[in-house]
């Protein structure tokens, strides 16, 4: 596939506007400008707290060129339940609420309400852009965090001791939709997979991979390729699951060993031959059941990104 | 039209005859027939509202301020745990301005574990920006829920509305319900100051720095202190269309009154039947009723109070560590007034956790405040098994 095509299939837009705050190199505002890009300006956001809160400006500035109502903390989903409620009282059932949490707002204090509005089918699409920890409060730990990793909660000398939470599966055990992963440095991909859900009714979910430079302690320019690392490693494979029946694995992953994907972060330098040995197993072991549970059918060839 | 109803079947009218859009709630003794009845009135179709029934009270409040921030007229209503559950919403609403009216009914916090009424509940939440109103009767429930979203929408500031647990809510009167029409004129749909809309896009909520946080502050304290005059014109147009209106303060028999109880809630009405007794009797004693208890109503209260020689304060609810929270804030209300003219006042702590408050506790209460007790403390409890 040529770069005109890649070029035909990320959709032009203005809906996100300069002068943004997040740190050189962070993959969030990308991965924004992408998603209401796609999705449109009727589009309103709810934006519980997280790195984004700043990201998107402070009072009375606003970088997204689309409502936003800024929210506590655990209430993303909860919010937007209500607001699609007046929506849909109103006869606007066309307009998106789109969701955007970090991981920890999402795995943990925002589970139990993510849960309800999917338990609910809520008509909301839910965009979890996971950097691996709590960054906003200055990189601790969150179940989103991986085995191995370090966080100013997790030292070096004791890292994260549980392995990440699969949160796909268990929003695919709600039978939503529509559930997803991505990521901003597969912008194709992730721009058909917001197109899908777009086009659906009830909760759907899209779980993002999103490098923090900070946080991963890589450089500004490396994010996006750790990224592809991530999945071409099988650390973070690209799937979709529709009515939590049916999964699939939406790209070609070359199953590189994940050795330099952690070498090349600060927040793995500490880890031992032994422990990457582990990672390593615990990786081919994963992807060994999501290859029992999916079919393995690309949806974009590997070499086209 | 009359009808018979307890005291929660009395809100779920308000709600309806208010024609509420979007209601959110999750159940909780002695609540749960607010969110019974309203659901039933959902399913029905006679009160055409969406009803989100969510995972807990956390989110039932979010929802609502979700709701509220789209533009339409939203619901919620809890009780003890459920309203603590929702404290920072509380704040989040009272924050954004939003006009969201619940209704709390009224019930003691653990631990330990206690369904029955007090106000602990409710007042724990009186600094989270909130308009705080306490029912007597259920006629005063539907007429005050319907009359909390004109002042609600009003100031954009949300209004809380509270009933005794069980005293109130599972209790029976008769209530003349509002005619629809007529609540139609008093309340039109809601048209929102401010609200998400694509067309016009805005980002509410978002990050303050200290060079403007304070002034909305500043505008959110302005207009809670607009909220007894607007309340008052409210019931102005309420008694004219439908003949009955109870004010921020009632004064009962309170004329050349030595001594005032002053009184919130259910136990207002046993107070009165007191006040009627010892005024037979010849005994100038006399009541005031507190409706409003956020904004606090210091100039309505120092006029009411002036030159009265003593007051006793009843209060349900115990600031631990403090005394009762009606007579703290009575006292430092009380004391601009100069000293000859500022009344003597006792605090009761009484009732706390459903204990019954009988005629024989109020006048136990008059019989100390007569006879001057000074308390070892600023609290005096009545009705405590030593
Ligand atoms: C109830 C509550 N607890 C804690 C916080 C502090 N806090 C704000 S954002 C945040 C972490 C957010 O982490 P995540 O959701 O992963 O988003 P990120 O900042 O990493 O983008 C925390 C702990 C808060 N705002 N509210
Ligand atoms: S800390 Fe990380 S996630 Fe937050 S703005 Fe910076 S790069 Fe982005
Ligand atoms: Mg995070």
């Amino acid at each position: 596939m040529s770069q005109l095509r890649i070029n035909e299939l990320i959709p032009e837009g203005r809906l996100l506007a300069s002068g943004h705050l997040a740190c050189p190199g962070c993959a969030a505002p990308l991965a924004m400008k992408l998603a209401l890009n796609a999705l449109g300006a009727n589009t309103i956001v709810v934006m519980p707290a997280c790195c984004y809160t700043i990201i998107a400006g402070p009072w009375p500035q606003s970088s997204l060129q689309v409502p936003v109502f800024h929210t506590a903390f655990a209430t993303g989903p909860a919010v937007a339940s209500g607001i699609r409620a007046a929506l849909d009282t109103q006869g606007k059932f066309d307009t998106t609420v789109l969701v955007w949490v970090g991981d920890g707002g999402t795995f943990d204090i925002g589970l139990q309400s993510l849960s309800g509005a999917a338990e609910r089918n809520e008509n909301i699409l839910y965009v979890c852009y996971d950097n691996e920890a709590y960054m906003n409060t200055g990189i601790q730990r969150s179940s989103a965090t991986p085995w191995g990793a370090w966080t100013t909660t997790t030292p070096a000398q004791f890292p994260e001791a549980s392995n990440k939470k699969d949160i796909l599966a268990i929003m695919a055990a709600h039978n939503i939709p529509y559930a997803a992963t991505a990521t901003p440095a597969y912008p194709v991909d992730f721009i058909a997979k917001v197109n899908k859900a777009k086009a659906m009714r009830g909760t759907r979910f899209i779980h993002l991979l999103s490098p923090c430079p900070p946080g991963w302690k890589c450089g500004d320019d490396e994010g996006l390729e750790l990224a592809r690392m991530a999945v071409q490693s099988r650390v973070f494979p690209m799937v979709e699951v529709e009515d939590g029946q049916h999964w699939r694995v939406t790209m070609e992953h070359a199953g590189d060993p994940v050795e330099p994907y952690l070498r090349r972060q600060g927040r793995f330098r500490h880890l031992s031959g032994e422990q990457v040995t582990h990672i390593q197993r615990e990786i081919t072991a994963r992807w060994e059941s999501l290859q029992r549970r999916a079919q393995a059918e690309p949806l974009v060839p590997a070499g086209a990104m | 039209m009359k009808k018979v109803m307890v005291g929660n079947h009395a809100v779920a009218w308000g709600v309806r005859l208010a024609r509420v859009e979007v209601i959110s709630a999750y159940p909780i003794t002695p609540q749960t027939q607010v969110v019974e009845k309203l659901s039933e009135m959902c399913a029905d179709g006679t009160l055409p509202a969406r009803f989100i029934k969510v995972e807990s009270e956390h989110s039932a409040m979010a929802a609502v301020i979700g709701a509220s921030a789209t533009g339409v007229r939203a619901f919620t209503a809890s009780s003890s745990h459920g309203l603590l559950y929702m404290h920072e919403m509380l704040h989040w609403a009272g924050g954004a301005r939003l006009p969201i009216v619940m209704v709390d009914v009224n019930r003691a916090v653990g631990a330990p574990w206690n369904i029955w009424t007090d106000q602990n509940d409710s007042l724990s939440q009186r600094d989270t920006g909130w308009v705080q109103l306490y029912c007597e009767t259920n006629q005063e429930v539907v007429d005050t829920t319907i009359m909390a979203f004109k002042l609600a929408e009003t100031l954009d500031v949300p209004v809380m509305l509270m009933l005794d647990g069980f005293y109130l809510s599972h209790t029976a009167e008769p209530v003349d319900v509002p005619d629809q029409e007529m609540v139609d004129r008093f309340l039109p749909k809601r048209a929102a100051s401010y609200k998400l809309d694509v067309e016009s896009p805005h980002a509410f909520g978002a990050l303050v720095k200290p060079d403007a946080y304070m002034e909305m502050r500043f505008l959110q304290q302005e207009a809670l202190q607009q909220v007894p005059q607007t309340l008052a014109a409210i019931e102005k147009d309420w008694q004219r269309m439908f003949g009955r209106s109870y004010g921020a303060l009632e004064a009962y028999r309170a004329d050349d009154a030595e001594l005032l109880l002053v009184t919130s809630g259910t136990v207002t009405s046993t107070a009165r039947a007191v006040v009627d007794a010892r005024r037979a009797a010849g005994e100038r004693v006399g009541l005031l009723k507190m409706k409003m208890f956020r904004p606090f109503p210091t100039a309505l209260l120092r006029d009411a109070l002036r030159g009265v020689p003593r007051v006793a304060v009843l209060d349900r609810n115990i600031s631990p560590g403090h005394g009762g929270i009606f007579a703290e804030e009575l006292r430092s209300a009380l004391y601009d007034i100069p000293d000859a003219e500022r009344p003597e006042l006792f605090g009761f702590v009484l009732g706390l956790g459903g204990r019954d408050i009988t005629p024989a506790v109020i006048d136990e209460v008059i019989e100390k405040t007569r006879a001057g007790v000074v308390p070892s403390r600023e609290d005096l409890w009545v009705g405590v098994n030593p």
